[in-house]
């Protein structure tokens, strides 16, 4: 037996189409090992959004509707009250799968990372890659979550294009910026869990998400004004029914997000790079 | 200690173990010899009451082991083929836990442990994570933890399989220094020179069944002769050449990257093919070795998978 | 010497002492063993991860009993006019002695089945499959029932504790913990990819948010409550509701009856999955 298939020719334009799509490489190696998890994903699309409306969308909520009336909180049934938070946690917490497995799989448990650095991908278009890949993710959870919300009527046609894209630009910047924050991790036991625990449950539970922001004593409400959750729920709120918020608010919640995003994302291309080249 | 009749482990359709018997008696290093898939694990963990059989006979210190298996279990030490080290704890603790798993009271295990950790030269690792130990030391790890209960059989699965050769010697020699102590060994293994250095008396197991048994001059002096002759002429030309040499010795073997041929006198068979216009790219002149005892009852060499 | 002739180790001693009881060949007496191992082993684990265990219950009483509690009002239940942070406090308690005993129980388990071949090593000693399954259940207990007893003293802190009888909780709580170690270990063990190990995520959630947590199991319409009922965490919510309360009834012996099957259940499926991965 002998070796007979040759690689293409080496020439400038293949070795620089390879350094110029390394990211969409990586995209689709993390796409096709999502694939895999497709019936997970599925179900967790769907079963996480119904199970939250009617447990506490409904539950609870007929507990706070027979407290403070039907239209109790900003004038409108707690469901409503309860769908933009609940649409952006989602894509947030999605997300956590797709960016901090990959992540330390890549560089503890399997190091694919220095597999793919040895090739013509940089650092860089490995973090880029995984975030694409999870974008995918976000999109999907969102327009699902989206769905159930419009046949559980907590939301209405018209914030298809306002709703939906907030979702997903908070999931993206959230991605980002655990991206930057996995992408140094060197001893993994008990990271997730840890990460979980001290980060994203609080943020879930503090973040005006059940409950508006004002109800919680003022010592803590700072947890809302770092959190990217409330900020993204506030314009969540502010789109599906009309929340009042003033326009600087809006400002000041989007730039958060985008900020949020770019930062991350740069830190983390440069945290890729550098681990993987010392 | 240890006696097999019609031995037999089938999983389906697939017979892993055919009907084999063998004894093992005190104080005997016994070789259980063959390429991988030969059913040597299986018999193995057969013997050490971790795999039920599915029928035959099988006694281990005249206890059955798919009644009794913890009983059996108590006077054994095992070292599986995969070291299976408690990562989350230490070299000390590894010792110590098993130990425990034994009922062993700490004051035994104490002056135990610390003999242990001489004998496998862990003296200075004893409170070293396992990750951090080389594959060698994690090894002599296994069999010291094979010893913590001070057992009558030692069951070795390819003790130094995987390791380099430096490990290989100072792991051969803490065996031998076992056996001189009167250890009965159980030693699976497809490494001929492992098999020569550490085995009394050994079986070649090939797919399942045992095809010769005996000790291991008695078993080259039966099946090989005194010395072998490699020749390479190149994997293209190597099965050409074969049929014109085979007559120079008693007996020749083709394989796809050299031919043997076996001789009472090596160097002269080699003059031999040069006198016949055949110049070999590469030659070699050995004693004959279980290597090529097996070769010849199974018509295959001992890594072929 | 490192072997001598003729062994008479203290192991072959307790073996063969035991070797004429009924079920020596699955049971060595020593589940205990496996206990110290964990034990040993805790330290090397990451405590701060363990640490924050305690933390989350504590989150949801805040988040849910103190915001959402000011939008939901009291709660009529048990008989009383509850707030409604005393009305999920003990719920609270019982979910997090489950998911205590199932952190260890499930994903711990899975690890030291398939890649740290712990199981192997223990099972070629002479414990038997009933020792590591009982062990290995009985320290996921342990860790369910530290996290309830935790979330109880902050509990009291906050003034929800109603009566002594609450004390009974912790009990209770290790009898849940125990059986959904087991159930949670015996799952597990049929488990053959993380990915189906995965489908845990997909009962814990909605029994967490459906068992009367949150809200009575009342105001389901009345054909479904039966099947809430009868849900593993609804039978523990509504254990340790009543006795939170000092409510001893006849539910009490059933909600005690139900934990006490799943144990059994739960540590005999394991014992033979051990036998059937490890000693076939």
């Amino acid at each position: 037996m002998s070796l007979v298939t040759r690689a293409p020719a080496h020439s400038p334009e293949v070795d620089s189409r390879a350094a110029r799509r390394g990211a969409l490489y990586v995209a689709e190696y993390r796409l096709r090992s999502m694939w895999k998890w497709r019936r997970s994903i599925i179900t967790d699309g769907l079963g996480n959004p119904i199970l939250y409306l009617t447990s506490i969308g409904l539950g609870v909520g007929s507990l706070v509707n027979a407290n403070l009336g039907p239209t109790g909180i900003d004038g409108v049934p707690y469901l409503v009250f309860l769908a933009p938070a609940l649409i952006t946690a989602a894509a947030m917490q999605g997300v956590m799968n797709e960016i901090m497995f990959p992540t330390l799989a890549g560089f503890l448990w399997d190091k694919g990372f220095f597999a793919m650095r040895a090739t013509p991908i940089s650092g860089g278009q490995i973090a880029d890659g995984l975030l694409l890949a999870a974008s995918a993710r976000i999109v999907f959870t969102s327009v699902v979550y989206w769905l159930v919300l419009l046949a559980f009527g907590a939301v209405g046609w018209s914030s298809a294009l306002t709703l939906i894209p907030v979702a997903i630009l908070a999931g993206i910047s959230w991605g980002a910026a655990m991206l930057a924050a996995t992408a140094n991790v060197k001893d993994d036991s008990g990271f997730i869990s840890l990460v979980m625990r001290i980060v994203i449950m609080p943020m879930f539970l503090f973040s005006g998400t059940f409950y508006p922001l004002s109800t919680l004593p003022i010592a803590v409400q700072w947890i809302g004004w770092i959190s990217p959750l409330w900020h993204a729920t506030e314009l969540g709120r502010w789109l599906s029914y009309g929340m009042a918020m003033p326009p600087w608010q809006v400002a000041i919640s989007l730039a958060y997000l985008i900020a949020l995003g770019v930062l991350g994302l740069i830190l983390a291309r440069r945290r890729f790079e550098r681990r993987l080249t010392s | 200690m240890i006696s097999a009749n019609g031995l037999t482990k089938r999983y389906g359709d697939f017979t892993a173990v055919d009907g084999i018997d063998f004894e093992v008696a005190r104080g005997e290093s016994f070789g259980i010899l063959g390429p991988n898939g030969a059913g040597k694990s299986t018999t193995m963990r057969m013997i050490a009451a971790t795999l039920l059989r599915t029928s035959g006979d099988l006694t281990i210190l005249g206890k059955d082991p798919s009644r009794e298996g913890p009983a059996i279990r108590a006077h054994l030490g095992v070292v599986p083929q995969q070291d299976n080290n408690d990562a989350e704890l230490t070299v000390r603790e590894n010792l110590y836990v098993y130990g425990r798993y034994f009922g062993l009271p700490r004051s035994y295990l104490k002056p135990r442990i610390e003999e242990l950790l001489a004998f496998a030269q862990l003296e200075d690792k004893r409170d070293t994570k396992i990750d951090a130990l080389s594959g060698g030391m994690k090894r002599r790890l296994t069999i010291a933890r094979g010893l913590i209960n001070d057992p009558e059989i030692l069951m070795l699965d390819e003790p130094t399989t995987g390791l380099d050769p430096q490990a290989r010697h100072i792991l051969w020699d803490r065996l031998f220094r076992l056996k001189e102590d009167g250890a009965t060994l159980v030693v699976t293994t497809h490494h001929m020179d492992e098999a020569e250095q550490l085995c009394d008396r050994l079986v070649v197991m090939d797919r399942g069944h045992v095809v010769a048994e005996g000790t291991p001059a008695s078993l080259i002096r039966e099946y090989a002769s005194k010395e072998v002759v490699e020749v390479r002429f190149g994997s293209d030309r190597n099965a050409e050449i074969a049929p014109l040499i085979a007559d120079i010795g008693e007996r020749a073997e083709i394989l796809p990257d050299r031919i043997l041929i076996y001789t009472e006198a090596g160097e002269e068979s080699l003059q031999a093919i040069v006198a016949r216009g055949f110049s070999p790219v590469t030659s070699l002149v050995r004693r004959s070795s279980l290597e090529d005892v097996f070769l010849r009852l199974t018509g295959r060499t001992l890594e072929d998978e | 010497m490192i072997t001598q002739l003729i062994a008479t180790s203290a192991a072959v001693e307790i073996a063969e002492r035991r070797g004429t009881y009924p079920g020596a060949g699955v049971y060595a007496g020593r589940p205990h063993a496996v206990m110290q191992r964990a034990f040993i082993a805790l330290k090397t684990s990451n405590m701060l991860a363990f640490l924050t265990g305690f933390v989350e219950p504590v989150l949801f009483l805040l988040a849910f009993g103190y915001g959402l509690g000011g939008l939901v009002g009291g709660i009529d239940a048990q008989g009383q006019d509850l707030s409604y942070a005393a009305f999920i406090a003990p719920a609270l308690l019982a979910s997090s002695a489950m998911n205590g005993a199932i952190f260890d129980s499930t994903y711990n388990v899975y690890f030291k089945m398939h890649y740290g071949r712990i199981y192997q090593g223990m099972l070629s000693t002479s414990l038997g499959p009933l020792d590591v399954a009982l062990g290995e259940i009985g320290w996921a207990m342990l860790r369910g029932a530290t996290y309830a007893v935790g979330f109880m003293s902050v509990t009291a802190v906050f003034g929800l504790v109603p009566t002594w009888w609450a004390l009974l909780t912790i009990p209770a709580a290790v009898l849940i913990a125990f059986a959904f170690s087991a159930i949670g270990m015996a799952f597990t063990s049929y488990m053959t990819s993380f990915q189906q190990l995965n489908w845990l995520n997909f009962w814990l959630l909605p029994m967490f948010l459906f068992s009367g947590t949150f809200f009575p199991i009342s105001s389901y319409p009345g054909w479904l409550q039966p099947v809430i009922e009868v849900t593993p965490l609804a039978q523990a919510v509504e254990m340790v509701r009543s006795i939170w309360f000092g409510q001893f009834d006849l539910g009490l012996a059933v909600n005690i009856l139900y934990f006490v099957a799943i144990s059994v259940v739960g540590a005999s499926l394991t014992t033979r999955r051990l036998t059937a991965l490890f000693l076939r």
